[in-house]
């Protein structure tokens, strides 16, 4: 249960800028997709929130400014699964979901009795309990994205960045991701921000869009009021049909 | 798998000695036992001054380089990495032939030289890999390191050319020997040996997280500079140390950890640690094999480790790129 709150956070490489003042509030159970074309900042900002990358601004986590937290306390507290991980090959389904709990282990985070628990249970929690002892490398695609947010749940932290969760998934096991970090949230009240390209879905899973481009906030709120034909056609240049779906989310049509 | 190498080395040489007495004379070392083995003084002096001090420097020996291949392999996310890769050995090699020229080989000045020098040839490469953005990647780091080490190589063939009289000793060194091992060899070596190996195993689990990533292991909590400077420093103390005492030894950092990597998987928190025992029972079985084939002549235990590392080499070599290209 974390609030994260954003005030001013922006990011730049050398004299570019790839993300001006970000201000977001995501609440404690909810989930913040950020939208946009390729390259408008939304791995920017993930990166300045987990704190991997320099940035202006200040990103606070219940309060608390997470630039003044120890590596370890802002690891507890904010978890990121990002779109380029390295799983490596030869390395246990155990082990590394292990590495989610060096933030509570000692100094040199070699894990006791209760962290392997820890990663037993997430493990279990994400159905993967009978991967624990498989190596990496023999993982199926879905398999390696259920082991990954296994490792992030270990980390039990309040926070959950997540950047493309769904990329190189087919549909249906891009649903099964989706879904489950959707559970955990709920279950959990882990605030989660997520850059997802996939409008229709971000609109689905989302509570509230945050629209980049060119690293500046378009717009933010809720999906019907962020996505509109124009608004999509404006930033990225597509052709589009915007629909309704079921629950009378907007459901975003390719157009020829 | 170590008992079984280090009995072997004890009990094989060109004076035979009965297993029975032998481990009789072992037991009887112990505090509060007294067995009588049945052992020549003559014997026993073989036995506690030559063999001993021999196996238990290989041991050491083995376990320095091969916690430390594996150390190095985990801070460059490299699985060529070994302690000669980052100009180590050619820091080292340059130390020692400059003592050797100047002070003779028998000098306690080359130990200290061949550390310096390891030293050296390590922070030269960790500077220029950082100053050519190797911060980000591990293969800057590798590049510089072997630049430093070609340098470093061509300096001490420069040396060694001017000082032709010197030219035997310091092939000797180079080539790698435990044969004049004695336990003043061991105990240099104890020190190097204690805080290195403690220092990289305690590291072990950091450098899982290093294996996922800089930036993942950053976001998990880890500091990856200040592992990777600490484990660095660790290694090169203990691998400087063994150079000093037994010369130049390749290619046990490669074989080691890897041969444990395929047998148990990819995890530091215990390859590093088989790493230590196999690499120790992989030394005395080396120096064995040196001590044996041309009996009761030697030839250097680099000359060994050489032959078999190189295919080893390529072996892992080619299963990498066939790794990268999946």
């Amino acid at each position: 249960m974390s609030q994260l709150v954003l005030h001013g956070v922006g990011v730049s490489f050398g004299d570019r800028v790839a993300v001006t003042e970000v201000d977001a509030t995501v609440a404690a159970g909810e989930w913040l997709a950020l939208v946009g074309p390729n390259g408008s900042g939304k791995t920017s900002l993930l990166r300045a929130v987990a704190g991997t990358i320099p940035h202006r601004g200040m990103v606070q986590v219940d309060g608390v400014a997470v630039a003044t937290m120890s590596p370890r306390r802002a690891a507890a507290a904010i978890a990121m699964v990002p779109q380029h991980r390295v799983l490596p090959e030869d390395m246990s389904v155990l082990d590394y979901t292990l590495l989610g709990r060096i933030p509570y282990a000692g100094y040199f985070g070699i894990e006791g009795p209760s962290d392997v628990a820890a990663a037993r249970r997430a493990l279990a929690r994400l159905d993967a309990a009978d991967l624990a002892g498989r190596r990496l490398g023999t993982l199926s695609g879905g398999e390696r994205q259920r082991v990954v947010l296994a490792r992030a749940l270990a980390q039990e932290a309040g926070v959950l960045l997540l950047d493309e969760p769904t990329t190189s998934l087919d549909i249906g096991h891009a649903q099964q991701v989706l879904d489950l970090v959707d559970e955990l949230r709920v279950e959990r009240g882990i605030a989660v921000i997520a850059a997802i390209h996939d409008l229709t879905f971000a609109a689905q899973y989302a509570g509230r869009l945050l629209l980049l481009d060119a690293g500046t906030v378009i717009a933010q709120g809720a999906p019907a009021e962020v996505l509109s034909e124009a608004a999509i056609a404006r930033f990225s240049g597509a052709r589009v049909h915007l629909m309704q779906g079921p629950g009378g989310e907007p459901v975003v049509v390719p157009r020829r | 798998m170590v008992v079984g190498a280090a009995l072997a080395g004890v009990l094989i040489g060109p004076a035979s000695l009965p297993p029975g007495k032998v481990l009789a004379a072992l037991v009887d070392r112990l505090p509060f036992v007294s067995v009588d083995s049945g052992l020549s003084t003559r014997e026993v002096a073989i036995l506690f001054e030559l063999r001993l001090p021999r196996v238990v420097l290989a041991l050491l020996v083995g376990a320095i380089l091969s916690v430390s291949g594996g150390a190095y392999q985990g801070v460059f996310r490299n699985p060529l990495a070994d302690p000669y890769l980052l100009g180590v050995a050619a820091g080292a090699g340059l130390g020692a032939t400059l003592a050797i020229v100047t002070a003779g080989s028998g000098s306690l000045l080359v130990g200290v030289a061949a550390f310096l020098g390891a030293v050296a040839a390590v922070a030269l490469a960790y500077g220029l890999g950082a100053a050519a953005g190797g911060r980000r990647t591990g293969s800057t780091l590798i590049l510089a390191g072997v630049a430093v080490a070609a340098f470093l190589t061509a300096a001490q063939t420069f040396v060694q050319q001017r000082n032709t009289d010197a030219i035997r000793e310091v092939y000797s060194w180079i080539l790698g020997r435990l044969g004049t091992a004695g336990w003043q060899e061991v105990l240099l070596l104890v020190p190097y040996a204690a805080v290195g190996i403690t220092v990289v195993l305690l590291h072990r689990r950091l450098l899982d997280a290093l294996a996922v990533g800089e930036e993942e292991a950053r976001t998990l909590g880890v500091r990856p500079e200040r592992v990777r400077i600490v484990v660095v420093l660790a290694a090169t103390l203990a691998t400087a140390g063994a150079v000093a005492v037994s010369g130049l030894i390749g290619f046990v950092g490669i074989i080691v950890p890897h041969t444990v990597r395929l047998l148990v998987g990819g995890s530091y928190r215990v390859i590093l640690p088989l790493s230590v025992l196999g690499g120790g029972a992989f030394m005395v079985v080396a120096d064995l094999i040196a001590r044996s084939v041309l009996s009761p002549a030697e030839i250097p235990i680099g000359v060994v480790t050489a032959f078999i590392g190189g295919p080893f080499f390529l072996l892992v070599l080619r299963t990498s790129t066939r790794a990268g290209e999946r």
